[in-house]
């Protein structure tokens, strides 16, 4: 059994400086990791990988420094990572994402599942895996925060939406996103940090794709929408009062003022 | 002027087991607003089990519906809605087509979005009609951090929007509009079978008015109960951290944040969080905020109401004692 895990090289949300004098995204001042959600993927894969023999392939859109991220991938459990990259993939929007992602699937020998996160932090949409499930035409299901079963021909997992749990029965080749509630990721070993330092990563460009992509399916080019515009809101400022001392009284004020905005029944 | 080959918005319906969620009057209501700036009628699509109350719909503003009947609805399998979908919205022709960001949306809309070979905006915040007639799609990005402005060059003009963001439609019981049912399409072989829905215990905390949560400062899962009384009392429920909810304090039902659940509660009390950005995501646009905090310093300070710097198992106690003493009163 093949699985593919979707991952996306993100920058460190703690660390990216949001300007909103002049409404600009630095991220160059943070550094980078592997999207919090996908190592929820890669270790749910691993798992499955563990029971059943399975071979696990990371793969990820990015620029040439999001090889370090397929390498983590590998010291994380991963068997072997391709980076697709190339500078007419640069500008994607979700669809060109997607359609990139898709048609490389499609390059693989063979594939029966595939894991992404349920979204990334900095793109923070959720729709790229439902959109290469489409381009594949297999089936998605979202929000898993539990695999039950692993059949020959199907996957049962338990889908957390519409406000319920609900078990479904999949059949392969399929979808899969993925909550933080499925797991809890582990830290890659010191032998497989060592192994993942000398793992070959492959590169595939647009030329590695040109039997199953079209050029002007990618990047900015292939992307329906486009972002005309950011602002990076300032912080809301609230009326703040703070209180140290005599706390007993300033709850009192806070008791008036619950009334006065009909929160509190007066 | 040639006619536009894509007319109108189109509002997807939500509801679950036949019961209309509240977004799609919110939809309703944007809806109108864009429809009239275009000069283009307001079209809402549900695909549910029979007997739904669609009049409701045009009560809301839509100026026709379209209702594919059929109870295999009753349960959320995305590809049988995203199939009927698809074909709805190609005959409808919309100019503009709205989905909930609830779960159920994100996960279909994506799906019909790539089968049309349209773009799709998510999570919008806000929607405005430009000069050209174009939507303006604004959502935040970069885990709230920033908000884009986003055009989509392709028909139709796809976007998720978040619960709770607009008003709800008004409600006229004399309006009048079309209603055109159809039936689904159902195929033979299905690749998504479900199972079973296991039954939970029905805990909704995006729809409680108050929320009393609790962070790293909460010591034990038993002294949740603290939160829970005070909860209680104020009619509201409790709520968490992402930290609580990792620890195995409790469930991630009630996890407050980023990859827990949005709230928009009248009143929200954090007691022990320290604010950290991606528990702002879920709560900042409470109406009113309490901080309850050991450490002056801690960033929930800022974006609170009132910021009380002081030890939670004194101040929760005198917040209930205080209550109580005011019912007994009354
Ligand atoms: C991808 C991603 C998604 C995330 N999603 C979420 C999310 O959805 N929700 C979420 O909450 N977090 C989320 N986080 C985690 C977030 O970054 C913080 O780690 C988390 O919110 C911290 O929780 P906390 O405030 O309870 O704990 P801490 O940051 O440890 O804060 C505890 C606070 O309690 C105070 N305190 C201690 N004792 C007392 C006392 N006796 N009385 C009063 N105050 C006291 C301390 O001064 C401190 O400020 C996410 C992180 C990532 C990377
Ligand atoms: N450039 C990318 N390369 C590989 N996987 C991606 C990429 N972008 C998104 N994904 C996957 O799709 C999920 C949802 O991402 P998004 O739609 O950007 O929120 C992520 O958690 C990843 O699993």
């Amino acid at each position: 059994m093949n699985i593919v895990v979707l991952l996306k090289q993100v920058p460190d949300m703690e660390k990216v400086k949001f300007d909103s004098e002049r409404g600009v995204v630095d991220r160059k001042s943070a550094g980078t990791e592997i999207n919090p959600f996908d190592l929820n993927a890669l270790e749910a894969a691993v798992q499955i990988s563990e029971k059943l023999q399975s071979q696990v392939i990371s793969m990820t859109m990015g620029p040439p420094s999001a090889e370090e991220a397929l390498k983590e991938s590998i010291a994380r459990g991963a068997n072997d990572g391709i980076l697709l990259t190339d500078r007419a993939f640069g500008g994607a929007d979700t669809k060109a994402t997607a359609v990139t992602l898709a048609n490389a699937v499609k390059k693989l020998s063979s594939y029966d599942l595939i894991i992404c996160g349920e979204k990334s932090v900095d793109g923070d949409t959720g729709q790229v895996g439902a959109e290469v499930a489409e381009f594949l035409d297999i089936p998605h299901v979202y929000y898993v925060d539990e695999v039950r079963k692993i059949e020959e021909d199907y996957i049962t997992v338990v889908s957390n939406i519409c406000g319920g749990r609900y078990i479904k029965r999949v059949k392969f080749p399929a979808l899969i996103s993925v909550t933080k509630d499925i797991n809890t990721p582990r830290l890659p070993s010191l032998r497989n940090k060592m192994m993942a330092r000398k793992a070959e990563i492959k590169k595939w460009s647009i030329d590695d794709l040109k039997e199953y992509l079209n050029p002007e399916e990618v990047g900015l080019k292939g992307s329906p929408t486009r972002v005309k515009r950011i602002e990076v809101p300032p912080e809301i400022k609230r009326q703040g009062k703070v209180c140290r001392n005599n706390i007993s009284s300033f709850v009192d004020e806070i008791f008036k003022a619950l009334k006065e905005n009909k929160i509190l029944e007066g | 002027m040639t006619e536009k080959a894509h007319k109108g918005v189109l509002v997807y319906a939500e509801h679950n087991k036949g019961i209309i969620h509240k977004v799609s009057y919110e939809l309703l209501g944007k809806g109108r607003e864009l429809a009239e700036k275009l000069g283009a009628p307001l079209y809402a699509i549900i695909l549910g089990p029979k007997d739904i109350d669609i009049k409701e719909l045009i009560y809301r503003g839509a100026d026709k519906v379209f209702y594919i009947e059929d109870d295999v609805f009753n349960k959320p399998e995305e590809m049988l809605y995203k199939i009927n979908l698809v074909e709805a919205i190609k005959d409808i022709k919309p100019e503009i087509c709205l989905i909930g960001a609830t779960t159920f949306g994100r996960s279909l809309a994506p799906r019909v979005a790539s089968a049309l070979g349209t773009g799709l905006t998510a999570d919008c915040t806000e929607l405005e009609i430009d000069d050209s007639d174009k939507l303006i799609q604004i959502r935040p990005a970069f885990s709230d951090n920033i908000l884009a402005h986003i055009h989509t060059v392709t028909y139709p003009q796809m976007a998720t929007i978040r619960y709770k963001e607009f008003f709800e439609a008004k409600r006229d019981i004399n309006r009048e509009g079309e209603i055109v049912k159809k039936q689904g399409i159902i195929p033979e072989t299905r690749l998504v079978e479900i199972l079973e829905e296991i039954k939970g215990d029905g805990i909704d905390i995006t729809e409680a008015e108050v929320v009393v949560a609790g962070g790293r400062g909460i010591k034990t899962p038993e002294d949740l109960k603290l939160l829970k009384e005070l909860a209680d009392l104020l009619g509201g429920m409790i709520g968490a951290s992402r930290d609580l909810v990792d620890q195995g304090y409790i469930s991630s039902d009630y996890q407050v944040g980023y990859s827990g659940h949005r709230v928009k509660p009248k009143l929200y009390i954090a007691c022990g969080i320290s604010g950290a950005p991606q528990h702002l995501a879920g709560m900042r646009d409470s109406e009113l905020i309490i901080a309850i905090n050991t450490d002056p310093s801690a960033p929930i300070f800022n974006i609170a109401d009132y910021g009380i710097v002081g030890d939670l198992y004194e101040v929760v106690p005198m917040f209930i004692e205080k209550l109580k003493r005011q019912e007994s009163i009354a």
